[in-house]
């Protein structure tokens, strides 16, 4: 029973790693560089929030969160496949830009500094038993879908093809009549819908948004996709990874054994150590960042 | 993993008007974005922005608050910006400023408080560069051993640096009920409002000049020495600089080390010339802040001095309008400007560059068709 309690608290921790690490697969592979996957988190749990909180369905929270996951992902859009600009600094102006403008809107939408008002999310409310409950969130089960779909459509289909293939040697697909900046597009919206939805899952989760509640997920997320090495099966071992780390952290901080400042680096540590090369060398899509 | 750190650098500037544009074009976005927001909010821009002045070039506290952030905000710009000139991205600016304050705190507890405070504050001040130095070291060093992306080790030391420093005030080295540690009593930086006292209860302090003197070294660094020159040579043509005969993974540990030691520096303005301890989140994404001002300030020193004095308006600027409109309008502004000097600028240089030659053209066609 501990266990299994303790397998159902990981899947739950990694829905969201889950859903923005597919999403970093996918804009990786199409050649951009996933650093703004914690703004497109955030923007899609604040979409969430508002969309359920107007709605007063949880559905309206997931269309709402696609929504701000949309408008964010124009951005990066714009600003790396229009303008060209260097897609490290994007990335990080567009997570500072959502921070921020979360914060305003916060203030602006539901005169709070700190969080918006409790939301309808999905099922639990009054269930049984709140473990298994939880998975009568839709959320969970696309989050669980996400990666061994994304590894069928880029392997198995010819957008996926046409998707690596625009991810490693543009030049080349393009010679081929590929449309290079229509399938990055495709590509960078696809990522923005999924680690949007991964954010629409905690702030549905936890029945509010909370400023700044992606709390780093969104580079965990990314650090998933380096140390799976941008292939979806190892990026979603390595969520799960990370998310059993995190619940064996939850569950230890009752124990005291190890402080739960060293139990909460072992992620990054993981990312580091998986970059060094000392789980294999990875390499990542050849054309990632160059957008020339 | 190379991909990453192989995202192109951002373009240095060659004539005047290419490094005077940018802020001045990132602003004019800002200000749209900025009057959208406002009008949102049912408040006139005109107002905000005359608060916003008000509150900060507008009486003395908040010129002195104004510099005091702008301190900060010139170490982290500097770290970035010599980084970037060697193809390098220092994203950790934000874990190494927090250990060099950690590292300075460190030494002025150990130091004897009898220590006379012309020893005790350059000792403290080598102690921080020496604690940032370390943490920049890292990444370089998987960079130059490993080809490990630079990118996403230096993000992910920042979450592990602050971790391992949170636990440290809280459960080691702090004051029983805080999160910060015991003050420095061997001395520290003495505030602006000591020699000019208008600037009495703002938190400026002479680190200023530390900074401005790092500015003024790390320029002397990049364009008169010949490691400098290697540095940016590296920069520009990796491959052509090893060529050359450049020891491309000495210089980018070396780069590393120097970016991170700028970063650790900027922990003297909070540590030792305005609180006198280290205290949990006091970075308070300065480290961040530092790559926009390195992007609009050009990489290059001086122009991160003017650069750091905008954001840090802008931050400033943010708690005097806080009362009729939230205070992160003026961080969405930041991160626009960041946004716009990134898009439209090179755009915009690309245009003028076009004008430019067509009308060069016509003027040679013109001439010759007059003679």
């Amino acid at each position: 029973m501990m266990v299994l309690a303790f397998i159902l608290q990981a899947l739950r921790i990694a829905v969201p790693y889950l859903l923005a690490a597919a999403g970093g697969v996918m804009s990786e592979r199409v050649g951009v560089i996933a650093l703004g996957l914690e703004g497109l988190m955030l923007s899609g749990a604040f979409g969430a929030a508002l969309g359920s909180y107007y709605g007063q369905t949880p559905w309206a929270g997931l269309i709402g969160a696609l929504v701000a996951g949309a408008v964010v992902t124009s951005l990066l859009a714009i600003a790396t496949l229009r303008f060209k600009a260097n897609q490290v600094v994007v990335g990080v102006a567009i997570n500072l830009i959502v921070v921020a403008a979360t914060r305003f809107f916060l203030r602006l939408v539901f005169d709070s500094a700190s969080n918006s008002p409790r939301v309808p999310g999905f099922g639990g409310e009054g269930a049984g038993n709140a473990m298994l409950a939880s998975f009568l969130n839709p959320v969970v089960w696309i989050g669980l879908a996400a990666l061994p779909l994304l590894g069928w459509v880029l392997y198995r289909t010819p957008f996926g093809l046409r998707a690596r293939a625009v991810g490693e040697k543009p030049e080349a697909a393009a010679s081929l009549g590929v449309n290079v900046m229509g399938l990055r597009l495709k590509g960078l919206y696809i990522a923005g819908a999924l680690a949007s939805l991964g954010g629409a899952y905690l702030s549905l989760d936890q029945h509010q948004f909370t400023d700044s509640m992606t709390a780093g997920r969104g580079f965990i997320a990314l650090a998933a996709v380096i140390f799976g090495r941008w292939q979806p099966t190892r990026v979603a071992v390595a969520c799960l990874l990370f998310a059993g780390a995190e619940t064996l952290q939850i569950q230890l901080q009752g124990a005291q054994l190890v402080p739960s400042q060293f139990v909460e680096m072992i992620p990054y540590v993981l990312t580091i150590v998986a970059l060094a090369g000392v789980v294999g060398r990875s390499v990542a899509p050849a054309a990632l960042g160059k957008t020339e | 993993m190379r991909a990453s750190s192989e995202a192109p650098a951002p373009r240095q500037p060659s004539r005047l008007w290419e490094a005077v544009l940018p802020p001045i074009v990132a602003l004019a976005i800002a200000a749209v974005v900025g009057d959208l927001l406002i009008l949102t909010f049912g408040e006139a821009p005109a107002t905000v922005y005359a608060l916003l002045v008000k509150g900060t070039w507008g009486n003395a506290y908040g010129i002195g608050q104004v510099l005091y952030k702008t301190t900060t905000l010139t170490c982290t710009g500097l770290a970035f910006a010599l980084a970037g000139r060697a193809g390098l991205f220092n994203v950790g600016a934000e874990g190494q400023l927090a250990a060099g304050g950690f590292g300075a705190a460190v030494m002025g507890m150990l130091l004897p408080s009898a220590l006379p405070g012309v020893l005790a504050v350059p000792l403290c001040i080598a102690a921080a560069m020496a604690t940032g130095a370390l943490i920049g070291l890292l990444p370089g060093w998987l960079r130059a051993r490993f080809g490990a992306s630079e990118v996403i080790v230096t993000i992910m030391l920042n979450f592990i640096v602050l971790a391992l420093l949170n636990w440290l005030v809280s459960a080691k080295i702090h004051v029983p009920e805080t999160l910060h540690t015991p003050a420095v009593t061997a001395g520290g930086v003495p505030r602006l409002s000591q020699a000019f006292p208008v600037f009495a209860g703002s938190a400026a302090n002479f680190t200023l000049l530390a900074a401005v003197a790092a500015a003024v070294a790390a320029w002397w660094y990049l364009f008169r020495t010949r490691s400098g020159y290697e540095l940016r040579a590296v920069g520009l043509q990796p491959d052509a600089a090893e060529y050359g005969g450049v020891k491309v993974s000495r210089v980018l540990l070396v780069t590393m080390a120097l970016s991170g030691a700028l970063a650790g520096l900027g922990g003297i303005n909070f540590v030792l010339g305005y609180k006198g301890y280290y205290e949990e989140g006091f970075a308070g994404g300065a480290g961040f802040l530092g790559i926009a001002v390195a992007l609009v300030g050009r990489n290059h020193p001086f122009g991160i001095l003017g650069a750091a004095l905008l954001f840090a308006t802008l931050s400033q600027g943010g708690l005097a309008v806080n009362a009729i409109v939230p205070k992160q309008l003026t961080d969405i502004l930041t991160a626009v400007v960041i946004l716009a000097v990134a898009t439209a600028v090179p755009e915009v240089q690309q245009q003028l560059r076009k004008a430019a030659a067509g009308m060069s053209a016509a003027f040679v066609k013109k001439t010759r068709a007059g003679a």
